[in-house]
Order: C-alpha cells, then structure tokens, then sequence
C-alpha cells in the first residue's frame, strides 16, 4: 500500500482549496503528515479544520489541489481507501438509539468483522476504553466523554493505518482527555498515523506535528517546539501595580502584539523587529527594569502571533 | 459479494432495532391499518341512504300523506322537517339543516290522476296537461353524490299511491347481472384498494425521511467514509419495511374477511406476489424522495404532494374509467394506481398474476429504475 520513501509520508497535499461560494474555507494549503505520527491542526473556530478533515477523507471534493492519502489520489480512489481510513467526527455520528454493543456491532459488520472476531475485538475495545460497564446502555443517554471513546472505538474498530480526528475531545474533562491521549499515544505506538484537530493548547502541544490555521490559511507548521523557537516575538512578563493601565498603553503601539494579564503579571508579545525588548518596554511606560523579565514562550503565544495579525 | 451482504445486514438490523425502540412508529405500523380499516369499512358507503330532508304539503290531503310514506319507505330520504311555506324550507336547505326539500303541490290529485303511470289512461289532450310530474324536488346540488340519489328517485313508481293494479309495469331494457359483488356492498371494494392506499401512506412515509434523517442526525458523515456502497444502504432500509408492509396487509386482509365478509378468491402467491411488488415500489418512492429531500420537513411536504394525487387518481375513490385523459396519464405513474387493478383483480375476480402482466411489469420497472436512480443521487459524498 504505502511505498517505501524517507521520510515517509501518509497525507500529502499541494495547494488544497476549497470554496463555498465567496468564502474561501482552505486557501492554498500544503500539508505533510509522517507515518506514526500524531499530526495536529490547531486553529480557531471556522478556520477551516473540518472543512480539510473532510477533503482529506474523501467527503468533500477540493475546488482545486492534490490530495495523496495512503499513495491514493483523492478524490478518484476515495473508496479504495475506505478499509484503510477511520474517522471520527466532530458531531458524534454514531447512532443514540442503538446501545454501546450494538453501535460497535453495527460498524463491525459495515467493515466485514464478523462471528468470532467480531467478538473478540468488541471485548477488546470495550475494555480498552472502559465502556464494559456501559454496553448495553443506550449511546444517547451517556456522558459526552463516555460517547466520545465509544466514537473512538468505533472508528478504530478496523485496525486503520490512518486515523482523522476532528475536536475529539471537545467535550470532555482535562482528566479523560489526558487518558484519550494515552490512547491516541498507544495506537500510535502501534503504527497507526493519527491526524487531529483542536483547539486546545495543551492537547495541540502533545501532537509530534503542528499545522496552525487561521482562515483557512496555514499560518505555521512544524513540531510544537520548532514553533515555539523559531516565534516571531519575544515573550515578556511584567510585575508591576496597575495592570489594566499598562495594558492600554502597550496594546496601542504597534510593535506589540498582544498583552494579556495573568493573575498578578502582565504577558506581553513583543515583535522580534525589536532588538531590546526590555529597554523598550521601560521606555515606553513608567515600570523600571527589575520588573521586566523576558520568559520562554508557550505554544498558546505561537498561536498568538501566528494568528493576532486578522484580529486587530 | 459476501461482505456486501454483510454490510446490507447490518444496516437491516440497525433500522430494525431503531423501530423497535420507537414506539411511536411501531405502534403506528398497527394502528393505521387497523383504525383505517374500521373508517373507512363502515363510514365510507357509496349507497346513500337517510338522508335528511324537509317537506312542504301545500295539498295536505290523504293522498299526499300516502305519497310521503312512499317516498319515506325507499329508505334514501328521512323527513326531518314540515315547512308551510317554500321561503322558510329554502332557507332551511342554505343553513344545511336538510339537504333538499319536498314541495307537494295543490293539485296532487289531478297530477296524480293525469299521469301516465297511474294506469287512468286518460290520453293527452293536449301536452301542458298531462306530462307534468306530480311533485317537486328542491336539492342542495353542491354534493353531487346527494344530488344524484335524489334524481335517482325521479322516476319512482307510484303503484302505492293509486290503489289500482298497475297494468303497465315496466319491462326494463337490460337486465344487468352483477359479478364479484353481487350484493354491491361498498366494503368488498373499498378494503382491497384499502391495502394500496395505507401501503402507499406508511411506506413512502417510512423511507422518505431515512436517508434525509441520517443526513440530519450527522450519522450520513460517519457512513459515508465506510466502505458501504449506495445500493447497500439502499437495500438494508427497504428490507425491513418490505416486512412491516406484509403484516400490515395481512392485518388488512384478514379483519377485512372477518368484520366486512370480503372474500379472498385469488391464490395467496398472486397476492403475496403483487403486494411484495408494490411494496418495493412504494419504498422506492419514498427513498426517491428522501434523496431529493433537504431535510426532514421538505421530505414530509413532498411526501403529501405524492401521496394525494397518488390516492385520489388510483381509482380507489373515483373509477379510473370516469377521470380525463390527462388525468389517467398522471395516474399511471403512480404504483397505487397499478396496484389497485391488481389487488381488486386477485382478491375479488380471482385473476392470476400471470394475467396481469403489464401492471406487473410496470411495478417491477418502476421500483428497478427507481432504485438505480436513487443510488445515483444519493453520492456518497457531502458535495
Ligand atoms: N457546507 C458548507 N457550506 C458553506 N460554508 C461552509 C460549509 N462548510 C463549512 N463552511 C464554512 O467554511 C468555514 C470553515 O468551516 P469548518 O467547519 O471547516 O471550520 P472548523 O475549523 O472545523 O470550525 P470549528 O472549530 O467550529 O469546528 C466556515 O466559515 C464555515 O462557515
Ligand atoms: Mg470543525
């Protein structure tokens, strides 16, 4: 299926475009996602994640672009790669008035699992996912994150080379979402190439590889570190009495890209054209030089940066 | 081709374990057949009779009594009201108490005496005198049905009226032998052609909403990155219903037998044959329908546009023979229309299928392209 090649890669794709109309859902996106590895798409609400979820699963055909998947083309060999593909869905997209057992039956069958192993494998998946307690209860009577494994068991339940996660853990607590990881880290250990969208910042973080889109547009690619390294900004915190005072006066120059306040501190981005960020913060407000400290930068000020320019 | 069968299973199974959760559907399933079946047996009756009706006896004489009793002893009319005069009974008829009234003239007698079925045989003298009728029907016409029982008692016989042996009674021209309903009871026709119309109600009704359902509830999204095919999905939603419809039709038949005395003369596997037909034609209607549909509520408007032309031009309400000619090319694209000269032949005239082949034929074509045609609407892809 997959051709021997260094690196190699599951999803290529060159100038991936989609329109609805007027709106430009993708725009002129290009993406590499390895074998093995968990590939992230970090980006705010309509940016466009489903929309290359759905084009790089063969749901949607792009305006323009080429897609390769598994060494597939897409859209032309969409159903070949159905058996090699799992895809869970933003929306849960399995059925609420068919229970736990039965869902996992059902999607069984679509992929030809049946009798003996069809068995073994739903035992397996329910104790993977501790849902054995839960398989006779109906899908649309459980807890957002009970129904969310459930949807992951389903969409693993072939052994897929290549999994597509869209926000699969929008609903759920930071203590099953660390679990959920676990999960995607041992699938992955296992081979399987995992491609996932959120919006969270600590999940984004874990992915091996990051593409950061805003409008469609890819604003940053690389692993969470690379990102965090190679910012466009410098990251400085200030301790000082009046915040929310400071905070106007810094927000209006230009050279600054966001501030933000953090309990007792204030987190300013300052843009790297700026060659001593601390003398020009001190310069430009009334707070001495020992309360000005620059610090590393998180992934959430990659995010920032990358993404700050449209919203102001 | 083995997985293939797989895959239509598990959609079979998942649509039936779905019906059962939904009682509201399940309990449907029984009750439209069985609720239609007792209205339409015992409320639909194309012999009107009773109908209620006033009287103005401007003669009041003996002989008019005598007339009235006549008329009242046909059964059709029931003398509700007694007006003095026409004014306050035509007022009567536009309030809709009555629906025609009687007016019985000064004259009776002399009428009575001068017409011809009174045996007198005076001979006209001149026209003016003789040929007038001997009473008058004022009809509220807007129910033509009504209107027409009234008329048909136009040219009833008057031997009560006079006391003297008829001597010219009427030889008829024809004489009309009824087959297969001799006793022309309403409801040996009305509960064959009962089965097309709930089949063409609850199966069309059923898959018109399946595909657009899934679509709305966001399952269509997870489906469509399996590896099922169109068809499949196609297949495992009819199935099931394919045996809804069968118990709904026995439910039919059989109360049909037993409360309305309608006989089954065909063989069962004629019968079982054109009802698995139409089935299978009604629920590619309705999946037809399901791939054009938006969402639920386009698929339940289109739905009645369907399913009223589709009952009304079937021939189930008014013969097929007596409708335009547009109109009967407009009912020959409908299955119900093909299905109720089945059902009627078989179960009432005893027809084998092997005699009605060109309705046969159009069923089995209809529900082939029928369901080629929604497989290739429905694309397994969101656009
Ligand atoms: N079928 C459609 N028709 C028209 N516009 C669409 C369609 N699907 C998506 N869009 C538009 O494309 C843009 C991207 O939508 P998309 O669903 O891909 O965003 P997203 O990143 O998944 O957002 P979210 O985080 O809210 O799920 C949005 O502006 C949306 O309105
Ligand atoms: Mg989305």
């Amino acid at each position: 299926m997959t051709h021997t090649r260094e690196p190699e890669y599951v999803i290529k794709a060159r100038h991936l475009t989609r329109n609805f109309g007027e709106l430009k859902a993708i725009d002129d996106l290009d993406i590499n996602v390895e074998k093995s590895r968990i590939y992230g798409f970090l980006g705010p609400n309509g940016c466009g994640k489903t929309t290359a979820i759905r084009m790089l699963t063969g749901l949607l055909t792009p305006t323009s672009g080429e897609i390769e998947v598994l060494g597939l083309r897409l859209p032309q060999d969409a159903d070949k790669l159905r058996f090699h593909i799992g895809y869970m869905t933003q929306k849960f997209s399995l059925y609420n008035d068919l229970t736990v057992r039965e869902n996992l039956q059902f999607i069984a069958k679509i992929y030809g699992v049946t009798g003996k192993t069809q068995k073994h494998r739903i035992a397996e998946l329910l104790s993977i996912y501790g849902l054995d307690q839960k398989q006779t209860q109906l899908a649309g009577s459980m807890s957002g994150g009970q129904r969310q494994r459930l949807a992951l068991a389903a969409a693993t339940l072939h052994k897929p080379e290549l999994l597509f996660l869209d926000e699969p853990t929008s609903a759920v607590d930071p203590e099953n979402r660390r679990e959920f990881w676990e999960q995607l880290f041992d699938l992955c250990n296992q081979g399987t190439s995992i491609l996932v969208s959120t919006h969270y910042m600590d999940e984004a973080e874990r992915c091996h590889q990051l593409a950061i889109l805003e409008d469609g547009v890819k604003r940053a690619d690389g692993t969470p570190q690379e990102l965090m390294n190679n910012m466009a900004a410098h990251v400085i915190e200030i301790e000082s009495s009046d915040l929310r005072q400071l905070k106007q006066a810094l927000v209006q120059m230009p050279e600054v890209i966001t501030a933000s306040q953090l309990g007792a501190r204030l987190r300013v981005l300052v843009h790297n054209t700026v060659n001593d960020p601390i003398g020009f913060i001190s310069q430009n407000s009334n707070v001495n030089r020992e309360s000005i400290n620059i610090t590393r930068p998180s992934l959430e000020d990659v995010f920032v940066t990358c993404t700050g320019n449209s919203r102001q | 081709m083995m997985a293939s069968w797989f895959r239509i299973q598990a959609i079979f199974f998942k649509e039936l374990i779905q019906l059962k959760r939904d009682r509201m559907t399940f309990g449907m399933v029984i009750m439209i057949p069985l609720v239609q079946l007792m209205l339409f047996g015992y409320a639909i009756n194309t012999n009107i009779r009773e109908i209620p009706v006033a009287v103005v006896d401007q003669s009041q004489t003996s002989l008019s009594r005598v007339l009235i009793q006549t008329v009242r002893a046909t059964q059709v009319v029931k003398f509700e009201r007694e007006f003095q005069d026409i004014k306050s009974a035509e007022d009567a008829l536009k309030r809709s108490e009555i629906r025609a009234v009687l007016i019985i003239p000064h004259d009776l007698g002399q009428r009575v005496a001068r017409h011809p079925s009174s045996g007198f045989g005076s001979y006209a003298s001149s026209d003016e005198e003789t040929s007038r009728p001997i009473a008058q029907w004022v009809v509220d016409g807007a129910d033509t049905a009504i209107a027409a029982t009234i008329k048909s008692l136009r040219n009833m016989p008057l031997t009560e009226l006079v006391s003297v042996k008829p001597a010219n009674r009427n030889t008829p021209t024809f004489e009309v032998t009824l087959f297969y309903n001799p006793e022309q009871r309403t409801a040996v026709n009305i509960v064959p052609g009962l089965i097309g119309i709930i089949l063409t109600m609850t199966m069309i009704m059923f898959t018109s909403a399946a595909i657009v359902r899934e679509r709305e509830q966001g399952n269509m999204e997870m489906l469509i990155t399996t590896p099922i095919r169109s068809i499949e999905i196609m297949l495992g939603k009819i199935i099931p219903y394919i045996f809804i419809g069968l118990i709904q039709v026995f439910i039919i038949l059989g109360l049909g037998y037993v409360l309305f005395d309608v006989p089954i003369n065909g063989g069962v596997w004629s019968l079982l044959a054109i009802t698995l037909l139409f089935i299978s034609a009604s629920l590619t209607l309705g999946l037809i329908i399901s791939t054009i549909a938006k969402n639920q509520l386009q698929s339940m408007q289109m739905t009645i546009f369907v399913l009223l032309p589709s009952i009304l031009l079937s021939g189930f309400m008014f013969p097929y023979e007596g409708m335009p000619v547009a109109a009967q090319y407009i009912a020959e694209a409908f299955p119900a229309t093909h299905f109720m000269r089945l059902i009627r032949g078989v179960v009432l005239k005893d027809l084998e299928f092997t005699e009605l082949t060109f309705d046969i034929y159009w069923l089995a074509l209809f529900t082939l392209f029928g369901l080629i045609f929604a497989s290739i609407r429905f694309k397994k892809n969101l656009g």
